[in-house]
């Protein structure tokens, strides 16, 4: 069970050429805005066309330009929950959950049918209320409740968590994926915000450019992005031009320093990068990957220390690139080290 | 003062909105939903023409168009034995053309300000092209399109000059009120053309006042968000 998707459309300024599957299981998307990732969802909904490609869900052909098959979005049974939710103004909560059932539906059946999704989706008593006098988040759960009443096949959510505050997106967060768990796994989740990527999908896909750039198990594209534009998304803050300096050596080029790693550097790596939270403080005595550092800034967040520092002690223009180390604040403070050092595991090889 | 000056024109007024009213939503709807760039602008154009020609050269296309010796007025005699011009039809036809723009770019503006992505969830969630258009598309256009739909009637109850020239100024048959005010004044009889002026002051402000109240129960689901205020955070 799950997707199979083969899209090319061209735009243009833009070309938009995707392929990937998934075996069932949520799915995340991620990418920066305008890389084609809500464009990749409306073709598997049904409501742009793509100009070539294929689009099956379990095992159902939606659309298959070669075989002239395009099925109407009504019939495909994709839920889409889109990014500001469009929810019917001109329509109680009761009536935007009754434009997702079956006409034929009895109306004793609608109603119970109706009353039972708004108690799952946490909105109990407010199915006649109109939708501009709930909050974001009861938006979001009647929309939801809505596309869960017409028992789609799989659910496609638009950025779900991006015009709500950030304390209410983490609990909207648990209680989309109690409510998605309650009904199906399937759902594929469009986003640019890496955590949420990260706590909700078990597979994860890289986009740019209307490209794909990586897929795979979400933790290891975190752990091992490969690309530099992944690691980007991916958050990672320290980044430099590289090149293969020996077998398990790169040259950093914008840091002027050698990094060790763990694993064989390919040949064809362009770049290094280094989490911000992937330093240690360490002294002389560390073998490896030690750095002299020169503080530049400290910034303060309410549990975290940001400091800004360069490679004490380098010569010429690489030296001077200004590098981050994260660190979570001690209860005590302590005086920052002068030397850090980074786990060969934790150099990132980038092309 | 002969009374059937009003009556024909209201008469007129109410049928000719009727049917514009219908053709004006239809086709600003298609029009919309076009996606041909190209096609949207020349379709739009031809269809605004009536808006700035003067009545007077509308007038003069339908005469082109209807004449009992043209082709199209021909037509309508030989198969329905129904002559156009200078008839009452002629005074609807007028109204109709001369007010068909007025409805068809206010809906048209309507229809484009309701929010692609509604249309868009609409469809995944199964619901049918016609039933999106009566449950979604036209309750939230509906303030727009009424507002189109009152300025089209009173144009069309003030028309003049293309059913002047396509409709003549037959008293009881195609006088409407501005053809009776304009005969009452070259005929010296101002108290006739007073009278006229009031009565159709009177009807065009009823109308604009009854639809304006009309279009404000439309609005319902916002004034039930006055009503209870805004929405409470969970």
């Amino acid at each position: 069970m799950g997707m199979e998707v083969k899209i090319r459309k061209k735009f243009k300024d833009f070309s938009l050429d995707v392929e990937f599957g998934t075996n069932g299981g949520r799915m995340g998307i991620l990418g920066p805005s305008g890389c084609g990732k809500s464009m990749t969802l409306k073709c598997v909904a049904g409501v742009e066309t793509p100009d070539e490609g294929y689009i099956a869900v379990n095992g159902r052909v939606l659309f298959d330009s070669e075989n002239g098959i395009n099925v109407r979005p009504q019939k495909r049974r994709v839920g889409y929950l889109f990014q500001d939710y469009a929810l019917f103004p001109n329509m109680t909560v009761w009536e935007n959950l009754a434009c997702g059932l079956d006409s034929s539906t009895g109306r004793a059946d609608r109603n119970r049918k109706i009353g039972d999704m708004l108690d799952l989706c946490h909105l109990t008593g407010l199915g006649d209320r109109y939708p501009s006098q709930l909050s974001g988040g009861q938006q979001q759960r009647v929309a939801l409740a809505r596309i869960l009443a017409n028992e789609p096949e799989v659910v496609l959510l638009d950025e779900p968590f991006s015009s709500l505050d950030a304390h209410l997106s983490e609990r909207m967060q648990t209680q989309l994926l109690d409510v998605l768990k309650h009904f199906m796994d399937d759902a594929v989740l469009v986003t640019h915000n890496r955590n949420e990527a990260y706590r909700i999908c078990a597979q994860i896909l890289a986009m740019d450019e209307g490209r794909i750039l990586i897929s795979g198990d979400t933790r290891e594209v975190f752990r091992n992005p490969q690309y530099l534009k992944v690691a980007m998304l991916t958050g990672c803050k320290n980044l430099s031009r590289a090149v293969k300096s020996g077998e398990y050596e790169v040259t950093a080029l914008d840091w002027d320093m050698r990094l060790r790693t763990a694993t064989p550097v390919p040949d064809d790596t362009t770049a290094v990068g280094v989490h911000s939270h992937d330093f240690r403080p360490a002294t002389v005595a560390e073998t490896h990957n030690l750095i002299r550092i020169s503080v530049l800034e400290t910034t303060e967040g309410p549990f975290e220390r940001s400091v800004a520092f360069r490679r004490a002690g380098g010569e010429g223009e690489g030296a001077r690139c200004e590098l981050r180390w994260t660190f979570v604040k001690n209860p005590v403070e302590c005086p920052l080290p002068e030397y850090l050092s980074v786990h060969p595991e934790r150099i990132l090889l980038l092309k | 003062m002969s009374i059937s000056p009003i009556l024909i024109s209201i008469k007129t007024a109410v049928v000719s909105i009727l049917i514009t009213f219908v053709i004006g939503v239809l086709t600003a709807h298609a029009v919309v939903r076009t996606r041909n760039e190209r096609l949207k602008m020349i379709i739009d154009g031809i269809l605004t023409l009536p808006l700035v020609l003067p009545p007077t050269v509308a007038g003069f296309f339908l005469l082109c168009v209807f004449g009992a010796n043209r082709p199209v007025g021909r037509f309508f005699i030989d198969f329905f034995n129904v002559k156009i011009v200078f008839s009452w039809s002629a005074t609807v036809l007028a109204a109709v053309v001369v007010s068909f723009p007025l409805m068809y770019r206010s809906a048209r503006g309507a229809f484009e300000l309701v929010d692609e992505n509604l249309i868009f969830a609409a469809r995944t969630l199964g619901m049918s092209e016609a039933r999106i258009f009566w449950r979604v598309i036209m309750p939230i256009a509906m303030p727009g399109v009424a507002s189109g739909g009152v300025l089209a009637f009173a144009r069309g109850l003030g028309e003049f000059g293309a059913t002047a020239m396509i409709a003549g100024n037959i008293a009881g048959k195609t006088r409407t009120l501005p053809l009776a005010i304009y005969s009452a004044v070259a005929g010296g009889d101002m108290d006739t053309a007073y009278h006229y002026v009031a009565i159709i002051v009177v009807i065009s402000f009823v109308v604009v006042a009854a639809m304006n109240y009309f279009a404000a129960k439309e609005r319902r689901f916002k004034t039930v968000r006055e009503k209870h205020g805004h929405g409470s955070e969970d």
